[in-house]
Protein backbone atom coordinates (compact mmCIF):
# COMPACT_ATOMS: atom_id res chain seq x y z
CA UNK A 1 0.00 0.00 0.00
CA UNK A 2 1.32 3.46 -0.25
CA UNK A 3 2.14 5.62 2.14
CA UNK A 4 1.46 9.26 1.74
CA UNK A 5 2.90 12.03 3.83
CA UNK A 6 0.87 14.98 3.40
CA UNK A 7 3.17 17.48 4.17
CA UNK A 8 1.61 20.08 6.73
CA UNK A 9 2.79 23.30 6.79
CA UNK A 10 -0.21 25.54 8.65
CA UNK A 11 -1.93 27.53 5.94
CA UNK A 12 -4.39 25.16 4.98
CA UNK A 13 -7.46 22.68 4.99
CA UNK A 14 -5.27 18.81 4.30
CA UNK A 15 -8.47 16.91 5.41
CA UNK A 16 -10.03 16.31 1.98
CA UNK A 17 -6.49 15.51 0.50
CA UNK A 18 -6.19 13.10 3.05
CA UNK A 19 -9.67 11.97 2.53
CA UNK A 20 -9.15 11.85 -1.26
CA UNK A 21 -5.58 9.89 -0.60
CA UNK A 22 -7.90 7.05 1.52
CA UNK A 23 -10.80 6.75 -1.46
CA UNK A 24 -8.23 6.18 -3.88
CA UNK A 25 -6.53 3.54 -1.72
CA UNK A 26 -3.57 5.57 0.02
CA UNK A 27 -2.42 5.34 3.33
CA UNK A 28 -2.87 9.10 4.10
CA UNK A 29 -0.36 10.72 6.68
CA UNK A 30 -0.77 14.56 7.47
CA UNK A 31 2.78 15.65 9.04
CA UNK A 32 5.26 18.48 9.14
CA UNK A 33 7.52 15.68 10.52
CA UNK A 34 10.94 14.46 8.31
CA UNK A 35 10.38 11.02 9.58
CA UNK A 36 7.11 10.61 7.83
CA UNK A 37 8.59 12.45 4.51
CA UNK A 38 11.96 9.65 4.69
CA UNK A 39 9.40 6.79 5.50
CA UNK A 40 6.73 7.95 2.94
CA UNK A 41 6.36 5.67 -0.68
CA UNK A 42 4.55 9.07 -2.12
CA UNK A 43 4.45 12.84 -0.95
CA UNK A 44 2.01 15.18 -1.54
CA UNK A 45 2.30 19.26 -0.81
CA UNK A 46 -1.34 20.48 -1.18
CA UNK A 47 -2.12 24.11 -0.69
CA UNK A 48 -3.96 27.44 -0.72
CA UNK A 49 -2.26 30.46 0.45
CA UNK A 50 0.43 33.02 -0.08
CA UNK A 51 3.85 31.72 -1.59
CA UNK A 52 6.33 33.54 0.68
CA UNK A 53 4.50 32.42 3.62
CA UNK A 54 4.14 29.04 2.21
CA UNK A 55 8.06 28.98 1.94
CA UNK A 56 8.95 30.39 4.92
CA UNK A 57 6.61 27.97 6.99
CA UNK A 58 8.56 25.17 4.92
CA UNK A 59 11.88 26.87 5.52
CA UNK A 60 11.31 26.97 9.13
CA UNK A 61 10.58 23.80 9.84
CA UNK A 62 13.28 22.11 7.89
CA UNK A 63 10.68 20.78 5.32
CA UNK A 64 12.41 21.83 2.23
CA UNK A 65 15.39 20.13 2.71
CA UNK A 66 13.94 16.65 3.24
CA UNK A 67 11.90 16.99 0.68
CA UNK A 68 14.48 17.90 -2.04
CA UNK A 69 16.58 15.18 -0.75
CA UNK A 70 13.76 12.65 -1.36
CA UNK A 71 12.54 14.17 -4.01
CA UNK A 72 15.41 14.76 -6.25
CA UNK A 73 18.02 12.39 -4.92
CA UNK A 74 15.57 9.79 -3.99
CA UNK A 75 12.82 9.85 -6.76
CA UNK A 76 10.09 9.83 -4.00
CA UNK A 77 7.30 10.14 -6.75
CA UNK A 78 5.67 14.00 -5.62
CA UNK A 79 2.71 15.36 -6.17
CA UNK A 80 1.67 19.90 -5.83
CA UNK A 81 -1.07 20.75 -5.40
CA UNK A 82 -2.69 24.65 -6.51
CA UNK A 83 -0.39 26.64 -4.18
CA UNK A 84 1.51 23.36 -3.79
CA UNK A 85 2.51 22.81 -7.83
CA UNK A 86 4.35 26.65 -7.46
CA UNK A 87 6.00 25.67 -4.87
CA UNK A 88 7.58 23.71 -6.99
CA UNK A 89 8.91 26.42 -8.91
CA UNK A 90 12.66 27.95 -9.13
CA UNK A 91 10.71 31.66 -8.13
CA UNK A 92 7.53 32.99 -6.78
CA UNK A 93 6.04 35.90 -6.98
CA UNK A 94 2.78 36.85 -4.82
CA UNK A 95 3.27 39.77 -2.82
CA UNK A 96 7.09 39.97 -3.13
CA UNK A 97 10.10 37.43 -4.42
CA UNK A 98 10.56 34.39 -3.28
CA UNK A 99 12.19 31.18 -3.82
CA UNK A 100 10.95 27.85 -4.10
CA UNK A 101 11.82 24.31 -4.13
CA UNK A 102 13.21 24.45 -7.60
CA UNK A 103 11.80 21.05 -8.82
CA UNK A 104 10.92 22.23 -11.92
CA UNK A 105 12.51 25.28 -13.39
CA UNK A 106 9.98 28.06 -14.07
CA UNK A 107 8.54 31.01 -12.19
CA UNK A 108 5.26 32.58 -11.00
CA UNK A 109 3.66 34.87 -12.21
CA UNK A 110 0.01 36.71 -11.72
CA UNK A 111 -2.24 35.07 -14.34
CA UNK A 112 -3.47 37.93 -16.81
CA UNK A 113 -7.00 38.41 -17.53
CA UNK A 114 -8.46 38.62 -21.01
CA UNK A 115 -11.35 40.15 -22.30
CA UNK A 116 -14.47 39.33 -19.91
CA UNK A 117 -12.64 37.28 -17.56
CA UNK A 118 -12.11 38.08 -14.20
CA UNK A 119 -9.29 37.47 -11.63
CA UNK A 120 -8.82 34.97 -9.28
CA UNK A 121 -9.98 32.47 -11.36
CA UNK A 122 -12.39 30.52 -9.38
CA UNK A 123 -14.82 27.45 -10.99
CA UNK A 124 -14.51 24.74 -12.84
CA UNK A 125 -12.48 24.90 -16.53
CA UNK A 126 -11.23 22.40 -18.58
CA UNK A 127 -7.58 20.61 -19.06
CA UNK A 128 -6.26 20.15 -22.51
CA UNK A 129 -3.77 17.39 -22.95
CA UNK A 130 0.00 18.08 -24.90
CA UNK A 131 1.01 15.40 -24.63
CA UNK A 132 1.11 11.79 -22.92
CA UNK A 133 2.37 10.85 -19.42
CA UNK A 134 1.15 8.05 -17.06
CA UNK A 135 -0.68 11.02 -14.71
CA UNK A 136 -3.30 11.44 -17.06
CA UNK A 137 -4.55 7.76 -17.69
CA UNK A 138 -8.10 7.43 -17.81
CA UNK A 139 -8.41 11.24 -18.03
CA UNK A 140 -10.39 12.30 -20.82
CA UNK A 141 -8.43 15.59 -22.55
CA UNK A 142 -10.92 18.51 -21.80
CA UNK A 143 -12.26 17.43 -18.71
CA UNK A 144 -13.45 19.71 -15.98
CA UNK A 145 -11.28 20.65 -12.73
CA UNK A 146 -12.18 22.82 -10.10
CA UNK A 147 -9.50 25.70 -9.75
CA UNK A 148 -9.34 28.55 -7.29
CA UNK A 149 -5.98 30.70 -7.99
CA UNK A 150 -4.83 34.25 -9.24
CA UNK A 151 -1.26 33.04 -9.83
CA UNK A 152 0.25 30.82 -12.63
CA UNK A 153 3.14 28.37 -13.04
CA UNK A 154 5.29 29.46 -16.49
CA UNK A 155 8.02 26.63 -16.82
CA UNK A 156 11.29 26.73 -18.32
CA UNK A 157 10.94 24.01 -21.12
CA UNK A 158 7.88 23.51 -22.76
CA UNK A 159 8.13 19.24 -22.18
CA UNK A 160 7.43 19.79 -18.69
CA UNK A 161 3.80 21.01 -18.86
CA UNK A 162 1.80 18.24 -19.81
CA UNK A 163 -1.75 20.29 -20.11
CA UNK A 164 -3.03 23.85 -20.42
CA UNK A 165 -6.59 25.65 -19.26
CA UNK A 166 -8.04 28.20 -21.55
CA UNK A 167 -7.87 31.14 -19.35
CA UNK A 168 -5.75 34.35 -18.85
CA UNK A 169 -4.48 33.73 -22.75
CA UNK A 170 -4.39 29.58 -21.31
CA UNK A 171 -1.45 28.79 -18.43
CA UNK A 172 -0.62 24.98 -17.94
CA UNK A 173 -2.74 23.33 -15.43
CA UNK A 174 -1.18 20.03 -15.57
CA UNK A 175 2.64 19.80 -15.33
CA UNK A 176 4.91 16.49 -14.58
CA UNK A 177 8.52 15.44 -15.06
CA UNK A 178 8.94 11.60 -14.90
CA UNK A 179 7.47 10.95 -11.19
CA UNK A 180 7.15 14.49 -10.14
CA UNK A 181 3.69 16.16 -11.26
CA UNK A 182 1.45 18.57 -10.60
CA UNK A 183 -2.00 20.37 -11.17
CA UNK A 184 -3.16 24.16 -10.30
CA UNK A 185 -6.29 23.34 -9.91
CA UNK A 186 -7.77 20.65 -6.86
CA UNK A 187 -8.23 17.06 -7.86
CA UNK A 188 -9.31 16.00 -4.04
CA UNK A 189 -12.21 18.50 -5.27
CA UNK A 190 -12.73 17.70 -8.51
CA UNK A 191 -14.60 14.26 -8.08
CA UNK A 192 -14.25 11.50 -10.84
CA UNK A 193 -11.57 12.98 -12.92
CA UNK A 194 -9.44 14.01 -10.07
CA UNK A 195 -9.63 10.95 -8.47
CA UNK A 196 -8.45 9.22 -11.19
CA UNK A 197 -5.55 11.52 -11.13
CA UNK A 198 -4.90 10.82 -7.33
CA UNK A 199 -4.90 6.74 -7.95
CA UNK A 200 -2.10 7.22 -11.39
CA UNK A 201 -0.42 9.09 -8.81
CA UNK A 202 -0.13 6.30 -5.95
CA UNK A 203 0.15 3.80 -8.94
CA UNK A 204 3.73 5.64 -9.68
CA UNK A 205 6.74 3.71 -8.33
CA UNK B 1 -13.50 28.31 -20.94
CA UNK B 2 -14.67 28.81 -17.14
CA UNK B 3 -17.87 27.50 -16.35
CA UNK B 4 -20.76 28.78 -15.07
CA UNK B 5 -21.56 27.17 -10.83
CA UNK B 6 -24.31 26.58 -9.91
CA UNK B 7 -23.95 26.42 -5.89
CA UNK B 8 -26.69 25.31 -3.57
CA UNK B 9 -27.12 27.30 -0.04
CA UNK B 10 -27.03 25.88 2.97
CA UNK B 11 -29.12 28.36 5.76
CA UNK B 12 -28.03 26.71 9.08
CA UNK B 13 -28.96 27.62 12.32
CA UNK B 14 -27.82 24.93 15.36
CA UNK B 15 -28.28 21.89 13.81
CA UNK B 16 -31.32 22.16 11.20
CA UNK B 17 -31.49 23.95 7.90
CA UNK B 18 -33.58 27.06 8.04
CA UNK B 19 -35.85 28.92 5.09
CA UNK B 20 -37.47 32.26 5.60
CA UNK B 21 -38.43 34.99 3.26
CA UNK B 22 -36.82 38.59 3.11
CA UNK B 23 -34.46 37.15 5.90
CA UNK B 24 -37.47 36.74 8.33
CA UNK B 25 -39.71 33.95 9.47
CA UNK B 26 -37.05 31.34 9.43
CA UNK B 27 -38.58 27.47 9.90
CA UNK B 28 -36.73 24.61 9.86
CA UNK B 29 -36.86 22.65 6.69
CA UNK B 30 -34.14 19.49 7.15
CA UNK B 31 -30.93 18.46 8.23
CA UNK B 32 -27.59 19.81 7.12
CA UNK B 33 -26.07 16.55 7.43
CA UNK B 34 -28.26 15.08 5.04
CA UNK B 35 -28.44 17.71 2.60
CA UNK B 36 -24.63 18.19 2.38
CA UNK B 37 -24.52 13.98 1.62
CA UNK B 38 -27.21 13.97 -1.05
CA UNK B 39 -25.53 17.40 -3.00
CA UNK B 40 -22.16 15.55 -2.96
CA UNK B 41 -23.42 12.60 -4.19
CA UNK B 42 -24.99 14.50 -7.09
CA UNK B 43 -21.43 15.92 -7.52
CA UNK B 44 -22.53 19.57 -7.50
CA UNK B 45 -20.17 22.31 -8.83
CA UNK B 46 -20.03 23.81 -4.97
CA UNK B 47 -21.56 24.12 -1.60
CA UNK B 48 -21.79 27.03 0.67
CA UNK B 49 -23.41 26.72 4.18
CA UNK B 50 -24.05 29.86 6.15
CA UNK B 51 -24.82 30.23 9.52
CA UNK B 52 -27.44 32.69 9.81
CA UNK B 53 -27.21 32.76 13.49
CA UNK B 54 -23.66 33.20 14.28
CA UNK B 55 -22.91 36.73 14.26
CA UNK B 56 -26.04 37.52 16.51
CA UNK B 57 -25.03 34.97 18.78
CA UNK B 58 -21.45 36.26 18.59
CA UNK B 59 -20.13 32.91 18.24
CA UNK B 60 -18.28 30.57 14.63
CA UNK B 61 -20.28 27.74 13.46
CA UNK B 62 -19.79 24.72 15.30
CA UNK B 63 -16.32 23.37 14.32
CA UNK B 64 -17.13 20.10 15.05
CA UNK B 65 -20.39 19.76 12.60
CA UNK B 66 -18.78 21.72 10.15
CA UNK B 67 -15.91 19.18 10.41
CA UNK B 68 -18.16 16.04 10.04
CA UNK B 69 -20.18 17.85 7.28
CA UNK B 70 -16.90 18.39 5.68
CA UNK B 71 -15.77 14.52 6.14
CA UNK B 72 -18.64 13.99 3.39
CA UNK B 73 -18.20 16.84 1.06
CA UNK B 74 -16.21 16.02 -1.96
CA UNK B 75 -17.44 19.30 -3.44
CA UNK B 76 -15.82 22.60 -3.10
CA UNK B 77 -16.69 23.96 0.24
CA UNK B 78 -17.84 27.73 1.55
CA UNK B 79 -18.88 28.17 4.88
CA UNK B 80 -20.01 31.45 6.83
CA UNK B 81 -21.14 32.94 9.36
CA UNK B 82 -20.32 35.03 12.65
CA UNK B 83 -16.41 35.26 11.60
CA UNK B 84 -14.38 37.68 13.28
CA UNK B 85 -10.85 36.78 13.38
CA UNK B 86 -8.07 35.22 11.54
CA UNK B 87 -8.15 32.72 14.16
CA UNK B 88 -11.76 32.19 13.22
CA UNK B 89 -10.75 31.35 9.87
CA UNK B 90 -7.87 29.55 10.61
CA UNK B 91 -9.88 26.81 12.68
CA UNK B 92 -13.17 26.46 9.65
CA UNK B 93 -10.44 25.67 7.00
CA UNK B 94 -8.73 22.92 9.45
CA UNK B 95 -12.11 21.83 9.82
CA UNK B 96 -12.51 21.27 5.95
CA UNK B 97 -13.57 24.36 5.14
CA UNK B 98 -12.51 25.48 1.82
CA UNK B 99 -13.20 29.48 1.55
CA UNK B 100 -14.63 31.31 4.31
CA UNK B 101 -17.53 33.71 3.91
CA UNK B 102 -17.46 36.90 5.90
CA UNK B 103 -20.48 39.52 5.84
CA UNK B 104 -20.68 41.68 9.19
CA UNK B 105 -16.91 41.89 9.76
CA UNK B 106 -16.44 42.29 6.01
CA UNK B 107 -18.46 45.97 6.60
CA UNK B 108 -17.19 46.41 10.44
CA UNK B 109 -13.75 45.56 10.88
CA UNK B 110 -12.32 45.25 7.12
CA UNK B 111 -8.89 44.76 7.65
CA UNK B 112 -10.26 40.71 8.18
CA UNK B 113 -10.80 40.67 4.23
CA UNK B 114 -6.90 41.56 4.08
CA UNK B 115 -5.63 39.57 6.62
CA UNK B 116 -7.31 36.75 4.78
CA UNK B 117 -6.31 37.51 1.72
CA UNK B 118 -2.60 38.20 2.84
CA UNK B 119 -2.54 34.70 4.82
CA UNK B 120 -4.65 32.52 2.54
CA UNK B 121 -4.70 34.21 -0.59
CA UNK B 122 -7.49 35.60 -2.62
CA UNK B 123 -9.70 32.59 -3.32
CA UNK B 124 -10.32 31.88 -0.15
CA UNK B 125 -12.09 34.75 1.05
CA UNK B 126 -15.48 35.34 -0.23
CA UNK B 127 -17.59 38.30 1.19
CA UNK B 128 -21.22 38.05 1.20
CA UNK B 129 -23.08 41.18 0.57
CA UNK B 130 -26.61 41.63 1.60
CA UNK B 131 -28.15 44.28 0.09
CA UNK B 132 -32.39 46.19 0.44
CA UNK B 133 -33.50 48.74 -1.92
CA UNK B 134 -34.12 51.80 -0.21
CA UNK B 135 -37.31 54.02 -0.84
CA UNK B 136 -35.27 56.33 -3.40
CA UNK B 137 -34.31 53.56 -5.87
CA UNK B 138 -30.92 52.70 -4.72
CA UNK B 139 -29.26 50.41 -2.50
CA UNK B 140 -27.99 49.43 0.88
CA UNK B 141 -25.58 46.92 2.56
CA UNK B 142 -26.95 45.41 5.60
CA UNK B 143 -25.33 43.63 8.09
CA UNK B 144 -26.13 40.98 10.93
CA UNK B 145 -28.21 38.86 9.09
CA UNK B 146 -29.66 41.70 7.13
CA UNK B 147 -30.88 43.45 10.59
CA UNK B 148 -28.12 46.57 10.77
CA UNK B 149 -28.00 49.33 7.99
CA UNK B 150 -24.71 50.10 7.14
CA UNK B 151 -25.27 53.56 5.24
CA UNK B 152 -23.26 52.24 2.14
CA UNK B 153 -24.05 51.15 -1.49
CA UNK B 154 -23.49 47.64 -2.48
CA UNK B 155 -20.93 49.20 -4.95
CA UNK B 156 -18.82 51.03 -3.09
CA UNK B 157 -18.48 48.19 -0.65
CA UNK B 158 -18.32 46.08 -3.28
CA UNK B 159 -15.08 47.62 -4.14
CA UNK B 160 -13.63 48.50 -1.38
CA UNK B 161 -13.71 44.31 -0.26
CA UNK B 162 -12.07 43.81 -3.95
CA UNK B 163 -9.16 46.60 -2.71
CA UNK B 164 -8.80 44.19 -0.04
CA UNK B 165 -8.06 41.12 -1.61
CA UNK B 166 -11.66 39.84 -1.94
CA UNK B 167 -11.82 37.08 -4.25
CA UNK B 168 -15.54 36.93 -4.92
CA UNK B 169 -18.39 38.27 -3.77
CA UNK B 170 -21.74 36.40 -2.77
CA UNK B 171 -24.14 39.00 -3.54
CA UNK B 172 -27.71 38.57 -2.02
CA UNK B 173 -31.04 40.24 -2.22
CA UNK B 174 -32.53 40.36 1.58
CA UNK B 175 -36.49 41.20 -0.25
CA UNK B 176 -36.22 38.21 -2.45
CA UNK B 177 -34.56 35.74 -0.10
CA UNK B 178 -37.02 32.96 0.31
CA UNK B 179 -39.80 34.70 -2.37
CA UNK B 180 -38.60 32.45 -4.98
CA UNK B 181 -39.55 35.19 -7.38
CA UNK B 182 -36.45 35.98 -9.33
CA UNK B 183 -32.76 37.37 -8.61
CA UNK B 184 -32.59 41.41 -7.98
CA UNK B 185 -30.89 41.82 -11.40
CA UNK B 186 -30.26 45.26 -11.33
CA UNK B 187 -28.75 44.94 -8.04
CA UNK B 188 -26.42 42.23 -9.61
CA UNK B 189 -25.77 44.48 -12.44
CA UNK B 190 -24.31 47.83 -10.55
CA UNK B 191 -22.60 45.54 -8.71
CA UNK B 192 -20.58 42.85 -11.22
CA UNK B 193 -20.04 46.25 -13.61
CA UNK B 194 -18.26 47.40 -10.36
CA UNK B 195 -15.79 44.92 -10.05
CA UNK B 196 -13.41 42.50 -11.55
CA UNK B 197 -13.96 39.77 -9.23
CA UNK B 198 -16.61 37.38 -9.92
CA UNK B 199 -20.04 37.90 -8.64
CA UNK B 200 -22.06 35.16 -7.07
CA UNK B 201 -26.12 35.81 -7.33
CA UNK B 202 -28.02 34.97 -4.62
CA UNK B 203 -31.78 35.68 -2.97
CA UNK B 204 -35.02 35.24 -4.84
CA UNK B 205 -34.38 31.98 -7.50
CA UNK B 206 -37.31 30.18 -8.17
CA UNK B 207 -36.88 29.05 -11.24
CA UNK B 208 -33.88 27.92 -14.20
CA UNK B 209 -34.85 30.76 -16.27
CA UNK B 210 -34.04 33.05 -13.04
CA UNK B 211 -30.87 31.85 -13.14
CA UNK B 212 -30.70 32.65 -17.20
CA UNK B 213 -31.57 36.02 -16.74
CA UNK B 214 -29.26 37.34 -13.76
CA UNK B 215 -26.16 35.36 -15.39
CA UNK B 216 -27.08 37.39 -18.75
CA UNK B 217 -28.66 41.00 -17.65
CA UNK B 218 -27.49 40.54 -14.15
CA UNK B 219 -23.70 39.62 -15.61
CA UNK B 220 -23.03 37.48 -12.36
CA UNK B 221 -20.84 34.27 -12.75
CA UNK B 222 -22.55 32.18 -10.73
CA UNK B 223 -26.03 31.29 -9.40
CA UNK B 224 -26.88 30.57 -5.76
CA UNK B 225 -30.46 29.25 -5.00
CA UNK B 226 -31.06 28.04 -1.50
CA UNK B 227 -35.16 27.22 -1.04
CA UNK B 228 -35.86 26.66 -4.81
CA UNK B 229 -33.62 23.39 -4.21
CA UNK B 230 -35.55 22.80 -0.60
CA UNK B 231 -38.48 22.69 -1.85
CA UNK B 232 -39.37 22.26 -5.22
CA UNK B 233 -38.42 19.19 -7.44
CA UNK B 234 -35.84 21.18 -9.29
CA UNK B 235 -32.48 19.74 -9.03
CA UNK B 236 -28.82 21.44 -9.57
CA UNK B 237 -28.03 18.87 -12.45
CA UNK B 238 -31.35 19.83 -14.48
CA UNK B 239 -30.51 23.45 -13.69
CA UNK B 240 -27.53 22.99 -15.61
CA UNK B 241 -28.98 20.77 -18.28
CA UNK B 242 -31.59 24.24 -18.67
CA UNK B 243 -28.05 26.63 -18.80
CA UNK B 244 -26.26 24.15 -21.36
CA UNK B 245 -29.61 24.18 -23.65
CA UNK B 246 -29.22 27.71 -23.67
CA UNK B 247 -26.52 28.52 -24.58
CA UNK B 248 -24.08 28.81 -21.23
CA UNK B 249 -20.86 27.18 -20.95
CA UNK B 250 -21.60 24.60 -17.52
CA UNK B 251 -19.79 21.63 -16.44
CA UNK B 252 -22.18 18.16 -16.99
Amino acid sequence: MSFVAIIDYGLCNMDSVARAVKKCGGSPVITKEVNDIDAATHVILPGVGAFPDAMRNIRAAGLDIALKRRVLEEHVPFLGICLGMQLMAAMGEEGEKAEGLGFIEGEVTLLRPQKDERIPHIGWNQAEHVREHPFLKDVPSGSDFYFVHSYRFNPVHQEDVLATTPYGGGFPSIIGRGTIVGTQFHPEKSQKHGFQLISNFLSFR
Amino acid sequence: MLKIRVIPTLLWKGQGLMKGEGFNSWRLVGSAQQAVKVFCMREVDELVLLDIAATSESRLPDVEIVDELADDCFVPFSVGGGIRTLEDVTRLLRAGADKVVVNTAAVERSAIVREIAASFGSQCAVVSIDAKRNPNGGYEVFTHCGTKATGLTPVEHAKRVEALGAGEILLTSVERDGTMTGYDVELTRQVADAVKILVIAAGGCGTYAHMAEVLTDGRASAVAASAMFQFTQQTPKEAKQYLHDHGFPVRI
